[in-house]
């Protein structure tokens, strides 16, 4: 739908990235409309996770059972983890951030809801999107938060205040802190990797002096199927303004206005944009809105409630894992349709986008087959400098070793 | 396609609240609309609230049945604004396409839609709520429900104009129907007295008063006639046919469209305080007061306040100060009568009708008249002093606006325009018509009274324009009555 389509003005976060000496190298690819966890769902191929290259060489791969990068933002998080950039932003919808971030070897972060300006990203749910950091370090990610965060005239929803640049709190004093371990979370299909280094990293934050309990989180079960009722409205009513008229694809017949809409529409989108919309203009039928929308709507309010309960209770900040394993492979990705892919990888991710909380995913390990392992750490709204610096620590303790492709400029020398 | 779900609530809050002001600063709650046609005056609430009060016309079928008929109006009125509500986009009519289209109107993906913090006129710190469908669009409106409270087209229509003269006097809307700024949506039923209301139809996107008012007295006599012949009314939409003066049904009910509404997460909640006193001190949230800026609403005189003043102290009939309030010819009223000693009979005849002929027919607001208020207060004098004919008076007028380093008396001179003084000029004319219509004076002689006129109008129009028709006209009795 978008492929010919060149925006006629920067995203404020782009702006706000030139203005402060950055230089934009290029765009990323990703699942189409950021809908997706695996970013395979694209126009322009699938993204392969660049770790796939400590085992194969790049003419060996598409012949290969070879390992995802994770979505819908893969292509960022491949470009950070590749060395290709320095940072890249994704879209954190529901995880699309973190989750690649976590496949990939980097650190994801999400911020607060309102805190980065959407002006300029394409919404996919207007209600949850962020704009993502991805950098390999959380020093690069406060470097670049400072640089786009505070108010934007042009997003109504960003915080009235611009944000005070902070710097990270080298000298954090953990016997101060509790973090909470949400019991929900020990979910079906975690890895026993996952869950190990899970309970090592509560462990070593407990020896450190911080206080670390389990606490609950009861409406965390219902998080997915909300998640997808509400995305599926937004996206119904976000996608009536691809019509093919103003701007993007067109294509279809000119005979009659609703045969371009239709034609244009069915040409531009792949399967899953086309079964969300539908979705969607089901769930917002006049007879069907109080059943699915507005349920939705209580529900979310609810798992936004359990996080204030926690974090109200005392608890600072919470320990999950970002994603079940580590990156699956293609083929095993492949037996399942994107949805219910969907519905398994953001498990751990989508609470985060509702309740508007900052979350960040952090590299800590490496797993038994070569690849990133990592946690992600969550708090209450704006928390983030304190949030941060709690991942900085975590992130001096593991020494995660970083993807280094060097030897690739060696290989191609000789 | 998403809307706003503070809307309703948001309209129930705010364009009430304005009423209720506006009502506070009245003398009285009830308020007088004056029914365009037979100038009669007609007792009614603006606010309507209760349907226990409506009067219901009767509508006396062919065997003597008597049909009452309810009606109730939806109106949509664009809010006078030089921007768009949700982007910084121009709002004029009748502009080249795609120029007053921002990035957001077009719905290029990724903009956002922000209030506008343009101001309002007519003394409010206020914005209101788009309503919905507003790809391309996105001009603010005011939706205004009234109960069923009416009864028949002239009364409905009555209620429209007066409606659209307080918006008008308030800066709200600067109510151009035929521009599409103030739309009405007529429901309409009958039924007869003592039994349940009837099924009503919905009459859409009347753009004129004229419009209101016949398609509400088709559409009563359209069910009426169904009824009587053992019919059934749909509940259905219709639309009117200027053209033939009928409604049609527009859609069926199955075809309905269901917009899908949701509610707009873009836009974070509008906190309207009544004054800064009970904003809170720290409130990141967005807000707006109704408190009154400088140019206060209090010092704004509404439409019928402005009647009774010029009913009561100038003793202008109602009739003529219904037009002169319709054109926002109050002010300059006050100032010729006030400032300038007009006499109050000849400038209010003259306001309403040279003037608001001549406004018409330059396209201009009262405001924006290239005659000014000193020239015209001449202009009444000497027309007062009967120097002037008023058909002459509008020829002054045009020149004026075009040769304005000229006065009036110049113009009056170079064009000639004085009355005729010269009574022998006019009796010449007179005999000279009565030589050319012998007929017509047989047959006054033989008691047709209503010659005089025709004789009258000839004579004048011998003498361009220039004399008196009663002058005129008692000369010429005089003579044939010798």
């Amino acid at each position: 739908m978008l492929q010919s389509y060149n925006p006629p003005y920067n995203a404020t976060m782009v702006e706000k990235v030139i203005d402060a000496g950055g230089i934009i190298v290029g765009k990323a690819n990703m699942d189409e409309f950021a809908m997706g966890s695996g970013s395979l769902d694209s126009c322009h191929g699938a993204v392969i996770n660049p770790w796939n290259l400590l085992t194969f060489s790049c003419n060996q791969i598409q012949r290969s059972d070879w390992c995802i990068a994770g979505g819908s933002s893969g292509g960022s998080a491949a470009a950070v983890a590749a060395g290709a950039c320095l940072a890249a932003f994704g879209s954190d919808t529901g995880g699309s951030t973190r989750n690649p971030a976590s496949y990939c070897g980097i650190v994801g972060l999400k911020p607060t809801y309102g805190l980065l300006s959407r002006h300029g990203l394409i919404p996919l749910v207007n209600s949850m999107d962020v704009p993502g950091i991805m950098t390999k370090t959380i020093e690069d990610s406060v470097i670049l938060l400072n640089a786009v965060a505070g108010h934007d005239i042009r997003d109504s929803t960003t915080v009235q205040e611009s944000l005070t640049p902070f710097t990270l709190d080298h000298e954090i004093d953990l016997s101060k802190l509790h973090v909470g371990i949400p019991k929900e979370f020990h979910a079906p299909g975690l890895s026993e990797e996952v869950v190990e280094m899970w309970r090592a990293t509560a462990d070593h934050l407990e020896q450190a002096g911080a206080k670390v309990s389990q606490v609950y989180m009861p409406h965390t079960r219902h998080c997915l199927i909300c998640y997808h009722v509400l995305c599926c409205c937004e996206v119904a009513s976000n996608f009536s303004r691809y019509t093919g008229i103003e701007f993007g694809l067109r294509s279809g017949s000119e005979e009659s206005t609703e045969e371009l809409y239709a034609q244009n529409r069915h040409y531009g989108f792949n399967d899953v944009v086309r079964g969300r919309i539908l979705a969607g203009n089901f769930f917002l039928l006049r007879k069907n809105f109080d059943r699915f929308f507005l349920k939705a709507q209580r529900i979310r309010r609810l798992i936004s409630n359990d996080f204030k309960a926690v974090f109200d209770s005392g608890v600072h900040f919470l320990l999950t894992p970002t994603t079940l394993t580590d990156a699956p492979s293609f083929n095993w990705f492949c037996e399942k349709d994107n949805r219910s892919r969907c519905a398994e990888q953001d498990i751990f991710t989508t609470p985060a986008n509702m309740a508007g909380i900052p979350a960040v995913s952090i590299p800590l390990r490496i797993s038994r087959r070569g690849l990133p392992l990592s946690l992600q750490l969550m708090g209450p709204h704006f928390s983030e400098s304190r949030l941060l610096s709690l991942a900085h620590w975590l992130e001096q303790q593991a020494g995660f070793p970083h993807l280094d492709l060097d030897f690739l400029d060696k290989q191609a020398i000789e | 396609m998403a809307s706003l779900s503070t809307s309703d609530t948001f309209f129930k809050s705010v364009f009430p609240l304005k009423l209720r002001r506006a009502k506070l600063i009245l003398p009285k709650p009830q308020r007088i609309f004056a029914c365009s046609l037979c100038g009669s005056p007609q007792s009614r609430s603006l606010t309507k609230h209760s349907s226990t009060t409506q009067k219901q016309a009767l509508n006396i079928a062919d065997n003597g049945k008597k049909w009452q008929s309810v009606i109730g109006l939806e109106i949509h009125a664009q809010i006078k604004s030089a921007s768009k509500l949700f982007s910084g986009a121009g709002t004029q009519f009748g502009v080249s396409p795609n120029t007053q289209v921002s990035l957001f109107d077009a719905a290029f993906p990724g903009t956002l839609p922000a209030w506008e913090q343009g101001r309002q006129e007519g003394g409010m710190e206020s914005k209101t709520v788009d309503k919905g469908l507003s790809r391309g669009d996105g001009v603010g409106l005011m939706e205004i429900v009234t109960a069923p409270d009416f009864t028949c087209g002239d009364d409905a229509a009555s209620f429209v104009k007066d409606l659209r003269d307080v918006l008008v006097t308030l800066g709200t809307c600067d109510g151009r129907m035929a521009e599409g700024s103030m739309r009405v949506d007529a429901n309409v039923s009958v039924h007869l007295p003592g039994d349940p209301w009837g099924t009503r139809t919905e009459v859409k996107n009347l753009n004129s008063t004229r419009n209101v008012r016949l398609a509400i007295d088709y559409e009563i006599e359209r069910q009426i006639e169904i009824l009587e012949n053992a019919g059934v009314i749909e509940n259905e939409t219709r639309s009117f046919d200027a053209e033939d003066g009928q409604t049609v049904a527009m859609r069926d009910k199955e075809k309905l469209l269901d917009y899908r509404f949701l509610p707009e997460p873009n836009l974070p909640p509008l906190v309207i305080h009544l004054d800064r006193s009970t904003l809170p001190s720290e409130s990141s949230s967005l807000f707006v007061t109704l408190e009154e800026d400088g140019s206060g609403i209090d010092k704004i005189c509404l439409p019928d306040q402005q009647r009774e003043i010029l009913e009561k102290d100038y003793e202008v009939p109602l009739i003529h100060s219904v037009v002169l309030v319709r054109h926002g010819l109050y002010d300059l009223f006050v100032t010729l009568v006030t400032h300038h000693n007009c006499d109050t009979r000849a400038a209010s005849a003259i306001l309403k009708t040279s003037y608001v002929a001549f406004l018409d027919d330059q396209k201009v607001e009262a405001s924006n008249s290239p005659v000014s208020t000193q020239e015209l207060a001449e202009l009444i004098h000497i027309y007062h002093r009967g120097e002037i004919s008023s058909s002459s008076l509008s020829i002054v007028l045009g020149e004026l606006s075009i040769k304005q380093h000229l006065s009036c008396q110049a113009i009056i001179e170079e064009k000639g325009l004085w009355m005729v003084s010269n009574e022998e000029v006019i009796h010449a004319a007179i005999d000279e018509v009565l030589a050319k219509n012998p007929q017509n004076v047989k047959s006054y002689k033989k008691g047709k009274v209503n010659q005089l006129k025709v004789f009258t109008n000839k004579v004048i129009k011998i003498l361009e324009g220039k004399a008196n028709a009663s002058h005129v006209q008692s000369l010429i009795k005089e003579k044939l009555d010798k």
